[in-house]
């Protein structure tokens, strides 16, 4: 299998506790994630706020983003970003000098880290190269699977396989070429498990297939297959997923990251060293960020604000002026640390342990004071965020 | 009034059978309502007691027929209100029995009508519901002959819906039973038969006179309770109250005397004039006891205070219920109660959420059991969490019943099945006509509690009868059987049954709170056991996965309302023997036991 990657000894409790960011000082790190809501179809699962109906609404969509940003900088309290994330929907479906002009309406910090997340097919060297001469630096590949039929049953439809036959590999391995290439400095791939038609040898098929390329991305995303509401998947029952089983592929799937050398990042995202996504990180971190587009959420030191959903809306107002803010919320000082310890319990950095006392041991680790979830743990992070205990006891 | 042209009789009937009915045609009849205001069974005045067609309640009236003042007394005729056609019988002279043509007597029936001639009450018999085609007045008449003694030729027939007969029957009433034999001069005797609360008026009783006078203003002397009131007003019921000066010998009417609490005016009590009272009092009867007991909780515990109130209030009206506080570790605070019977249980309890707007849950009935113990003490155990230590006791006696079922004779096979497999010991077996057939059973009354009565039925398609009488305490092999999770015991399951039924009762009720009990983080068992010994085990398998996969696009607000409203969640669980559990899960397990 993999050569490159020896496996990575977990960083102990102290080197996790120099690596929380410091999100309410001046000077901490400041993204800006902008959301693109247009697919070429929907996935029978996402419950995104995207739409397939609407390319002729990316042009008019484009200068609101580049307005909206002009305006929220353009009062001056904003630093430069030292993350930009474009998500979606499919940023990859803007031609590329659209996705570019909205960049380059961002301040951007020295080095800062630019990700853009594309569906495989999209993923042509000419546009990965536009993209990466005008400053993007980390892509995210929606992947989701490599199995024709775990795809036809998640209801995501891809011409990438097809592009892939040609050059004579799987999709993983000709993202890696086109990555190779264009010289990115990071990569992630989404995969997805839990699918119905997904058996445990399918799954390992997946992972051993992404990691034992000679390349295998530095980044992963491994997402347990979710019902939403209002989706197709949600009206077709037996096409739901079984939470044991995907107990049990997740546990599968760390057991055999780490010993390819991932490293367990948050609850659905492993690493190699050094490829940790700084964006996702201040999500994780209560840290602050600016979202761009219909849909988008932002938070700067306690105050979570969201725009309008549809992209018309969204259009309309930056157009005539007004906010695009659809709604907003201000925490308390006891929200704030909930939602701070919650989150951080989601990744490997963890909670200081009295925050979380009455966890049963077998699901915790407890080291250096701090209170981190192992695998099992992980996988009933919700049970065990419903314990966290704030106040005095911190 | 003249005493001579009072007659004062109840009818008495099986359920459905048409006392209500026949009531409307003797109200229309003798135009004491306003046809415009006519409605069916218009002395039905409850929700219940209309939404259900059934009388729960008995109710009087006066109407005028040829020259006669008739007290009629409209009785409900379900097994569990007995005690209630008992009253009616001592107020009257005579009884009218009513008997659907179609069916034929009933076991309840029978007995009632035992209980009016031992009373000596003329019995005037009627067939009704001549006009079906159903209808074997012949048959039913035979069978009443047979049964009753009552010559067949001497049995009306009717039909209470066509109004068909009616009149005859009034007739016959005014002809056979005999006027009340009271004397004006005589020391006051009257005997409170009802009592019911009205929330602006107190207690209204009903009374009859027997002896004496009663009248406005004069002071009355409660022999039994010992109390003394004031009479602020007395009347008859024409339906409509209408108050009068006096009521004399033989007359049946209404008393307000400003009592706040039914219990001071129980049905039985003797009231005589405070001034000149009478030696005797009348011969009462005793209150019905309470023979089925379970547990009353607010669904929400808040509604605590509001439920204690209602009880208060309904105990009003209603003195056969009992309540007491009681506390469940699955189900908060709540009250012990014990009633007459299930429908009596089922009325109370729809009555406290209907008219109380409460949402409540009950535990399994039980009934009150004896047990015991080595040290040479007894004590009775109406909840199974109350029954001592296996080790401290003797033996464990049980409530028995001698029942009475009355049965076409084709289903008698099915029915002595059931009989058989309830524990039940046949005592009597006796053919009332070629085609019906009289079985008596003694059988334990906690057999009976548990859907005899639906089982009775459904296998003879409706067409068996019940009645049943308290028959003493036998010693059985009784066994408390507790429920556990994770090893530590639910009050409010807990259940003492015959050991040949306890592991079937353990298997299902593990089965059954398996489903229910969500998964925790780690295996729980979930055992039925009897003392120490476990006699069924089921786990809930540990849950694996309880996790949000993802935030997108920096959405933290909803992740955080979401993890927020779990963790309200959590503390709204009932916590057993570290086990979360939704109180929910406790109530659906009830539920299903119903
Ligand atoms: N065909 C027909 N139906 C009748 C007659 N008398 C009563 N019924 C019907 O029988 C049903 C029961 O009548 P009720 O008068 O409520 O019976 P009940 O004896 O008062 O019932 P409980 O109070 O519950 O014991 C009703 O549907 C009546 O309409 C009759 O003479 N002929
Ligand atoms: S491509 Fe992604 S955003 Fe678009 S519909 Fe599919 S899952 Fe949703
Ligand atoms: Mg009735």
């Amino acid at each position: 299998m993999t050569a490159g990657y020896a496996a990575y000894a977990q960083p102990s409790a102290r080197e996790m506790r120099r690596q929380v960011p410091t999100s309410r000082s001046g000077g901490s790190p400041f993204g800006v994630y902008v959301h693109i809501p247009f697919c070429r179809e929907r996935c029978d699962y996402c419950a995104f706020a995207t739409y397939s109906d609407r390319d002729h609404l990316m042009r008019s969509y484009v200068e609101a983003c580049v307005e909206e940003i002009e305006r929220a900088y353009g009062s001056g309290d904003l630093p430069p970003a030292s993350s930009v994330f474009f998500g979606g929907g499919t940023p990859s479906r803007l031609p590329p000098e659209d996705l570019v002009t909205i960049l380059r309406a961002i301040p951007l910090k020295e080095g800062a880290e630019v990700t853009v997340e594309c569906n495989p097919e999209d993923a042509q060297i000419e546009r990965l190269s536009v993209y990466a001469s005008a400053g993007v630096t980390r892509m995210s590949f929606g992947v989701e699977s490599t199995l024709e039929h775990v795809l036809a049953t998640l209801g995501r439809t891809s011409s990438a396989s097809e592009r892939a036959d040609e050059t004579g590999g799987s999709v993983p391995e000709m993202l890696a070429d086109d990555v190779r290439q264009v010289g990115f400095k990071s990569w992630n791939l989404d995969l997805i498990y839990g699918a119905a038609s997904e058996t445990h040898e399918d799954w390992h098929d997946v992972l051993v297939g992404v990691v034992s390329m000679s390349c295998p991305p530095p980044h992963l995303s491994l997402y347990a297959l979710t019902v939403e509401l209002g989706t197709p998947l949600a009206s077709d029952p037996s096409r739901y997923p079984d939470d044991d089983v995907q107990a049990e592929r997740y546990e599968y799937a760390s057991a055999f990251l780490s010993a390819h050398g991932y490293v367990w990042e948050e609850i659905s995202n492993w690493a190699l060293p050094g490829h940790a996504c700084r964006h996702n990180d201040l999500y994780w971190s209560q840290g602050n960020y600016l979202g761009v587009g219909s849909g988008a959420h932002s938070h700067v030191d306690g105050r979570r604000w969201w725009n309008m959903r549809t992209p018309e809306r969204y259009i309309r107002a930056i157009k005539t002026g007004s906010s695009p803010v659809a709604g907003e919320e201000t925490l308390s000082e006891a929200e704030r640390e909930f939602e701070e310890l919650a989150l951080s319990l989601r990744t490997r950095r963890g909670v200081p342990e009295s925050a979380l006392p009455t966890a049963p041991a077998d699901l915790v680790l407890r080291e250096g004071g701090r209170a981190v979830l192992n695998v099992r743990g992980r996988l009933v992070a919700n049970d065990l965020t419903a314990r966290l205990v704030t106040g005095a006891a911190l | 009034m003249d005493t001579a042209l009072i007659r004062n009789f109840s009818i008495i009937s099986h359920v459905d059978h048409g006392k209500s009915t026949l009531s409307d045609r003797i109200l229309e009849l003798t135009g004491a309502v306003d046809p415009r205001f006519m409605r069916e069974q218009y002395l039905d005045s409850m929700d219940l007691e209309r939404e259900r067609g059934i009388t729960i309640k008995a109710q009087n009236v006066r109407v005028v027929h040829r020259g006669h003042v008739l007290h009629l007394i409209d009785t409900p005729g379900h097994v569990d209100f007995g005690y209630e056609v008992s009253r009616s019988l001592a107020a009257c002279e005579g009884a009218v029995l009513l008997v659907d043509a179609s069916q034929g007597i009933q076991a309840q029936t029978l007995a009632n009508c035992y209980q009016a001639m031992e009373h000596d009450l003329e019995i005037v018999a009627a067939l009704n519901k001549i006009d079906l085609l159903a209808a074997d007045p012949e048959r039913c008449a035979a069978e009443i002959e047979k049964v009753l003694g009552l010559p067949a030729d001497e049995i009306l027939r009717i039909s209470a819906k066509t109004g068909d007969g009616v009149g005859t029957l009034l007739d016959a009433v005014i002809e056979r039973v005999p006027p009340p034999s009271g004397r004006r001069t005589s020391a006051t005797r009257a005997l409170i038969f009802d009592s019911s609360y009205d929330q602006y008026r107190g207690v209204v009783s009903s009374i009859r006179v027997f002896d004496g006078t009663i009248s406005t203003g004069e002071r009355l002397r409660f022999m039994q309770a010992g109390a003394v009131h004031d009479v602020e007003e007395i009347g008859v019921r024409t339906p409509d109250s209408v108050a009068v000066d006096e009521l004399g010998p033989g007359e049946v009417g209404y008393l307000i005397a400003g009592i706040k609490n039914v219990g001071e005016a129980r049905s039985g009590e003797t009231v005589t004039r405070a001034s000149a009272p009478a030696a005797e009092p009348l011969a009462g009867y005793r209150d019905p006891k309470p023979m089925v007991f379970c547990g009353i909780y607010p669904i929400d515990g808040d509604q605590l205070p509001f439920l204690r109130d209602a009880l208060d209030r309904l105990k009003l009206n209603d003195s056969s219920f009992t309540f007491e506080p009681e506390s469940s570790r699955a189900l908060g605070f709540g009250f012990r109660c014990g009633f007459l019977g299930l429908l009596h249980m089922e009325i109370v309890r729809e009555r406290l959420e209907r008219e109380f707007d409460l949402s409540l849950i009950a535990t399994a009935p039980s009934v009150a059991y004896r047990a015991y113990l080595t040290d040479g003490s007894d004590v009775d155990v109406d909840n199974p969490v109350d029954l001592p230590e296996a080790s401290r006791i003797d033996h464990v006696d049980e409530p028995m019943l001698d029942i009475t079922i009355l049965t076409p004779a084709q289903y008698t096979g099915t029915v002595m099945e059931l009989c058989q497999a309830r524990r039940a010991e046949l005592s009597r077996m006796e053919y009332l006509s070629p085609e019906r057939l009289e079985l008596v059973y003694r059988i334990p009354l906690a057999e009976v509690v548990k859907d005899f009565f639906d089982q009775l039925k459904s296998r003879t398609k409706g067409y068996a009868s019940l009645d049943y009488e308290p028959a003493g305490y036998s010693t059985a092999n009784l066994v408390r059987v507790d429920l556990l999770i994770n090893h530590v015991p639910v009050d409010a399951f807990s259940t003492i049954v015959h050991r040949s039924s306890a592991d079937n009762y353990g298997r299902r009720m593990t089965e059954k709170l398996r489903e229910l009990i969500p998964r925790q983080l780690f295996d729980v068992p979930i055992q039925a056991a009897i003392g120490g010994r476990v006699v069924a085990r089921e786990t809930v398998k540990a849950k694996r996965k309880d996790v949000l996969a993802k935030c997108y696009g920096g959405d933290i607000t909803r992740k955080r309302k979401l993890l927020e409203r779990q963790k309200e969640g959590k503390k709204k669980m009932k916590n057993i023997g570290r086990v979360e559990v939704p109180q929910e899960a406790f109530i659906s397990a009830l539920r299903l036991e119903d």
